[in-house]
């Protein structure tokens, strides 16, 4: 095979353009990140004085040195907590991702207890749930690390509430499935919290901080009178000693992460995997480093997307798959640190040919058992009398329909636009892909906030028209304007992120390596043997 | 017809490799004894025969005659080749030998006799008209005999144990009053050391040289001498660096020292390898100090400026055959230099080290031997002597031979136990050895306490270690998990993932950070310095690093998560994440475990459990390597456990005793 031979010229203005304007969107998601790290870091002197660390050096301390970590949902909460984009504080006060302890792929979460006390955001739940739900799938061992205020009783909501016992609830599916799910308690997990570590399969307490109690000593004394010390209601050598809710003491976080990293290691979890078959393969010919200066920001400008697929994929070689047929749509076999790979991307709207195309390319992935990477830069299916005519929605119903039912992996990049039912048919949000990621110049939505005004301006037009009464320009204008800036301002990959719409934005250079990543935790899963129960481990 | 064909090697370490070596290149058959403490040691691998001789205590192993001769009789030896040290110069065993139909590798008994005693040898030394230090070999051995005999010789006067070697019962008395006092201690020490408390005075020769000649004689009347060695570079009169020929040494002294050593052996119909030191003075006057009756530690570097090979010539004459050569066909060209590698610490005032040796890689080069006795894996215990090899450079001239002796010691790749290198390096780079004016004062002259101390470790060296550990663990773990490609490494989605860890630098504990960069380097905090790294390669145990710009050179080795051992030009510092030990040590009671520094035996222990004890608190003394620890209590506390006990014997790092610090 040979590789790609591209038309990039790395030395133009065009490239410089490119490169500067994505990476100043790359800074502006350092700076978001970098604001609640600055924030959290603000509490820095308190851990210290009370010989804890921060929750970030919790992390670090609990991964393994030098082995990749894939952060998850880093934006979650950004805009949901304050419309503000200026004060927002992405995160939702919880760090989440899959990196390795002892050599074992793990989902973690921790507390992002210099915000608020690791008090509960609207989007914190959520994401820890979400979280579970990939821990369940990807059969990874659950550890949370959990120092929290609990829920803000201010801002309480009843839905936050009543979807929060799912949290519980999938540490017990967990359980069973023969997933461990392992708790250090660092700091106090009142009421509610308290379950997490009740339900998780191991409990590591800090002596002196780590506390779990149904009701702390404030409600205590509100509930029934009694004045009690928060070490007897809750503290961790209590539970060590008289409940046995604790299963390892630790004299402090550093040695509780510690103990947390050998029970990790004692699990032998790796026994019940078996190791792949390393294929020899060659790093991509084109540096992927120069992906930031093939893309346009801006979706509206066209581009061939094997430019970017030749800085994916390596030796940047690849199949074209029916190039001269349905030809906007781009269907590339391929290999990503030598793991085979169908990629699917855009050269411009879907026409019926290219979704028959995609539909038969998902299927041949799927009969091969050939793990589906879809490169979302697509504004939607192609409209119109002759499109329609030639069956555009049965042709594009048969492309979603694959999407829908492959068995697959599928790895979702918004790398551009993705709008309408595009999105759809390139394994959106909605059709559960293993793994979606966003580039920061990304826009997804129903359809671009240009296009929304100009319909309803058509349609305000018609109206009028049929009834006969003059058009308020004046008034079409302003709509126009509230509506682009309605969509638009909901169609930013920072803001969609904010809710969770996606894994989380990432830097368009690293594409190459989050692919690899999850294609090796997508084949870990699907090769790992499990022994579940029923019930999953009691704490009798 | 050979007189004997097996051979019995009553040794260890390198010189039973040494003599091994040319005995099997001979065709001989070899025995090795060893002790329970040796039995994975090179030289029992290499014999063709090993037998147990004992435990590790020397006098029930490598000094048991009766063990070694029923060794050799169980294995059909039929000559016995002792070494140096152990039983080499012990009449008896040559008598015994005898006695037992053995073929002894060595002189007669009666030359060792006569040469063990230090008096009987001067006395009859002066008698064959070989020049000796003036002084006082008398058998009068009353304090009014030797009073009277010093107003003679003159001070300084050195006293000196007839019967001993190795600087002990050795006093060196500036002044006629400290006479009395030096004669009872060292009286003293002489006989507790060598069972005979006579002494000898001798005129003490300020900063001499030591000179030393290689002599042969076969059992045909033939005496050559094989040149000299300088040995003058000594710590507490041991030998730490030797060379040959002596850089200040002219045809005409060589012809007379040579002369005078023939004389010497020949005076006593000596027999087979002897060497006859002297000491030289700096107006080219030299005198005769005592005859080595055996093979010498230093002889390599007369092999490499003669082209000789030694044992061969010992069997040769053990077999009766003449030597084969007379003086003029022995050559001497080029230059060599030895230097002796021991376990110990420069900083502990020499003090010998215990250890595993984790990893040991001689660094090959043109002309540059290593007679070694040790393998990785070998534990160096605390029974023997600590020299665990020479390292010798042969160069056309000496500049050569020095400057391949020092990279030859800063390529070596040794970790497991602290070692002498980096002082051996130091004395090579001396611009006054380098000049060839060392003299027995050099090294008292050219090193300082601080010139011995621990190095403090600088910024470079603290970054390259971290990053060391990093990349160690990280492969490590790499190892153990199911599909992670290596492009994935040092990477995270959501930014740099710091790693810290904390290292001692002399009384400080510097925070080093690491954190790695998109181009593959390191960005690394090190206290307030901030430096780039990049590993350009890394092996097993060395590695190619640049910092800021600089290359450097480095070796290491990580026996476990927690520790980096880490040497460059040769010089070894060990880094120690506190970070990762912090939490293992605070889980026990506060700091308070007292472990055993190295194998020993506890001869004293002082506390109780329950006792209170203060930081400086003496809780025992362990006896090791003939020299007495205190163990010292670091924090406050109350003693909870006390496993140390008097008389036992104890390994390194073993639990002596707990200390509960009082609570905050």
């Amino acid at each position: 095979m040979t590789a790609f031979a591209s038309k990039i010229v790395s030395s133009s203005d065009a490239f410089a353009t490119n490169r500067a304007e994505m990476l100043a969107l790359v800074g502006e998601l350092h700076t978001l990140k970098d604001r609640a790290r600055a924030l959290s870091e603000r509490r820095r002197p308190r851990f210290e004085e009370r010989g804890q660390l921060t929750p970030r050096e919790r992390l670090i301390r609990l991964l393994d040195p030098g082995m990749p970590f894939l952060e998850l949902y880093g934006l979650a909460n950004f805009c949901v907590d304050t419309t503000d984009r200026e004060k927002s504080i992405p995160g939702a006060s919880l760090l989440a991702g899959i990196g390795f302890i002892k050599g074992v792929r793990c989902m973690i979460c921790a507390s992002d207890s210099g915000i608020n006390a690791g008090a509960m955001t609207q989007r914190t739940g959520e994401k820890m749930r979400f979280c579970q739900d990939m821990a369940l799938d990807k059969k990874l061992p659950f550890v949370h690390l959990v120092e929290s205020a609990g829920a803000n009783l201010l801002q309480y909501q009843v839905e936050s509430w009543a979807r929060g016992g799912g949290g519980f609830q999938r540490l017990a599916k967990l359980s069973a499935a023969g997933i461990p799910t392992l708790v250090v308690l660092h700091g106090p997990s009142t009421a509610g919290g308290a379950y997490f570590p009740g339900m998780s399969d191991y409990v590591i307490g800090i002596k002196g901080r780590g506390r779990a109690s149904l009701g702390g000593a404030a409600l205590v004394r509100a509930a029934t009178g009694e004045i009690s010390d928060e070490e007897e209601l809750a503290g961790s050598e209590m539970h060590a000693t008289k409940t046995g809710l604790v299963e390892y003491l630790a004299e402090d976080d550093a040695h509780g992460l510690l103990v947390a990293r050998e029970v990790i290691g004692r699990l032998d979890w790796n026994k019940n995997c078996p190791r792949p078959h390393l294929k020899v393969f060659k790093e991509p010919l084109y540096d992927p480093e120069e992906i930031a200066g093939v893309v346009p920001v801006d979706y509206r400008r066209p581009y061939d997307v094997r430019e970017v697929v030749a800085r994916l994929v390596d030796g940047s070689e690849f199949e074209d798959f029916k190039p001269g047929y349905g030809s906007t749509l781009v269907c590339l076999q391929a290999s990503i640190y030598g793991h085979a790979v169908g990629i699917v991307g855009n050269n411009g709207p879907i026409d019926p040919d290219g979704a028959a195309k995609g539909g038969q390319f998902f299927q041949l992935c799927d009969q091969a058992d050939i793990p589906l990477v879809f490169l979302n830069n697509i504004t939607g299916y192609m409209v119109g009398k002759e499109y329609e005519q030639k069956g555009m929605i049965k042709h594009g119903s048969k492309m979603i329909q694959a999407v829908s039912n492959v068995r697959v992996p599928k790895l979702t990049l918004y790398i551009g636009a993705s709008f309408g039912a595009g999105n759809y048919g390139m394994g959106g949000y909605a059709y559960e892909p293993d793994f979606l990621f966003a580039w920061p110049n990304a826009k997804t939505g129903v359809m671009g906030g240009e296009q929304a005004a100009l319909t309803m301006d058509q349609v305000a037009r018609s109206g009028a028209e049929r009834k006969g009464q003059p058009v308020d320009e004046e008034a079409l204008a302003k709509q126009k304007e509230r509506l682009i800036n309605h969509f638009d301002s909901q169609a930013d990959a920072f803001y969609t992120s904010g809710r969770l719409l996606d894994h989380g934005v990432i830097d368009p250079r690293d594409s190459r390596k989050v692919l690899g990543f999850a294609l090796q935790t997508c084949w870990e899963a699907r090769n790992r043997k499990l022994q579940p129960n029923s019930f999953g481990v009691g704490r009798l | 017809m050979r007189k004997f064909n097996s051979i019995l090697v009553a040794n260890r370490g390198e010189i039973a490799v040494r003599v091994m070596r040319t005995a099997k290149s001979l065709g001989y058959r070899t025995v090795a004894v060893y002790s329970e403490a040796d039995a994975g040691a090179p030289h029992v691998a290499m014999a063709d025969e090993a037998v147990l001789i004992g435990p590790a205590p020397v006098g029930q192993s490598y000094l048991d005659m009766t063990r070694i001769l029923k060794a050799a009789e169980e294995t059909g030896a039929e000559a016995i080749h002792p070494g140096y040290g152990f039983l080499s110069e012990n009449a008896e065993f040559a008598r015994a030998c005898e006695k037992a139909g053995l073929v002894f590798i060595g002189p007669t008994s009666e030359a060792i006799d006569l040469m063990g005693n230090k008096a009987a040898a001067k006395r009859r030394m002066i008698e064959a008209g070989v020049p000796c230090v003036p002084g006082y070999e008398d058998k009068d051995q009353s304090d009014e005999a030797f009073i009277s005999a010093s107003e003679k010789i003159g001070f300084p006067i050195m006293v000196k144990a007839a019967a001993g070697g190795g600087g002990r019962g050795m006093r060196l008395v500036h002044a006629a009053k400290d006479l009395p006092a030096a004669l009872s201690s060292a009286k003293s020490e002489a006989l507790n050391a060598f069972g005979s408390d006579e002494l000898i005075l001798e005129k003490a020769i300020i900063e001499p040289r030591h000179v030393e000649l290689q002599v042969f004689a076969d059992s045909h009347g033939n005496v050559i001498h094989l040149g000299e060695r300088d040995c003058s570079v000594q710590r507490r009169h041991q030998k730490v660096v030797e060379e040959a020929p002596c850089p200040v040494m002219t045809e005409e002294l060589r012809g007379k020292m040579g002369a005078a050593a023939i004389e010497a052996a020949r005076s006593i119909g000596y027999r087979g390898a002897g060497t006859v030191e002297f000491l030289l003075d700096a107006a080219g006057n030299f005198y005769f100090l005592e005859m080595n009756t055996r093979l010498q530690v230093e002889h390599p570097v007369t092999e490499l400026v003669t082209g000789l090979d030694l044992v061969a010539l010992q069997l040769k004459i053990a077999n009766d055959d003449p030597l084969g050569m007379t003086q003029e066909d022995v050559r001497l060209s080029g230059h060599a230099i030895e230097v002796r590698l021991y376990a110990e610490d420069p900083a502990q005032d020499f003090l010998p080290c215990t250890g595993r040796i984790t990893n040991w890689i001689p660094a090959e080069g043109d002309d540059v031997r290593f007679d070694a006795g040790i393998v990785e894996g070998q534990e160096i215990s605390p029974f023997y002597d600590p020299m665990i090899a020479k390292v010798i450079a042969y160069g056309e001239s000496r500049e050569v031979a020095r400057h391949r002796l020092i990279e030859a010691l800063k390529r070596t790749v040794l970790f497991g136990l602290t070692t002498n290198r980096g002082f051996l390096i130091d004395i090579l780079a001396k611009e006054k050895f380098a000049d060839g004016g060392a003299t027995t004062a050099f090294i008292g002259e050219e090193f300082t306490e601080g010139d011995l101390a621990d190095a403090v470790p600088d910024a470079p060296s603290m970054a390259m270690a971290a990053v060391l550990q990093y990349r160690i663990e990280r492969d490590r773990t790499l190892a153990n998990t199911v599909f992670v490609t290596e492009g994935l490494l040092d990477w995270s989605n959501g930014g740099a993932l710091i790693t810290h860890y904390a290292y001692q630098a002399g009384d400080e504990k510097v925070d080093v950070a690491v954190s790695p960069q998109r181009d593959g380097s390191y960005l690394v905090a090190a206290g307030e310095a901030e430096l780039s790294v990049e590993v350009l390669s890394q092996g097993a145990s060395t590695a190619l690093i640049r910092v800021d710009g600089r290359r450097h050179h480095v070796q290491f080795a990580a026996p476990s998560d927690s520790l980096l051992e880490f040497a460059e030009s040769g010089k070894a510092l060990r880094f120690t994440n506190l970070i990762a030990l912090a939490a293992s040590a605070e889980a026990g009671p506060a700091g308070g475990r007292i472990t055993a520094p190295m194998h020993g035996t506890i001869i004293e222990v002082f506390v109780s459990e329950g006792d209170q004890v203060e930081p400086g608190t003496r809780l025992a003394v362990l006896e090791a390597m003939k020299m007495q620890h205190d163990i010292i209590a670091e924090v406050p506390g109350v003693v909870q456990l006390v496993a140390a006990v008097k008389a036992a014997q104890v390994a390194v790092d073993a639990l002596l005793f707990e200390i509960e610090t009082a609570a905050e």
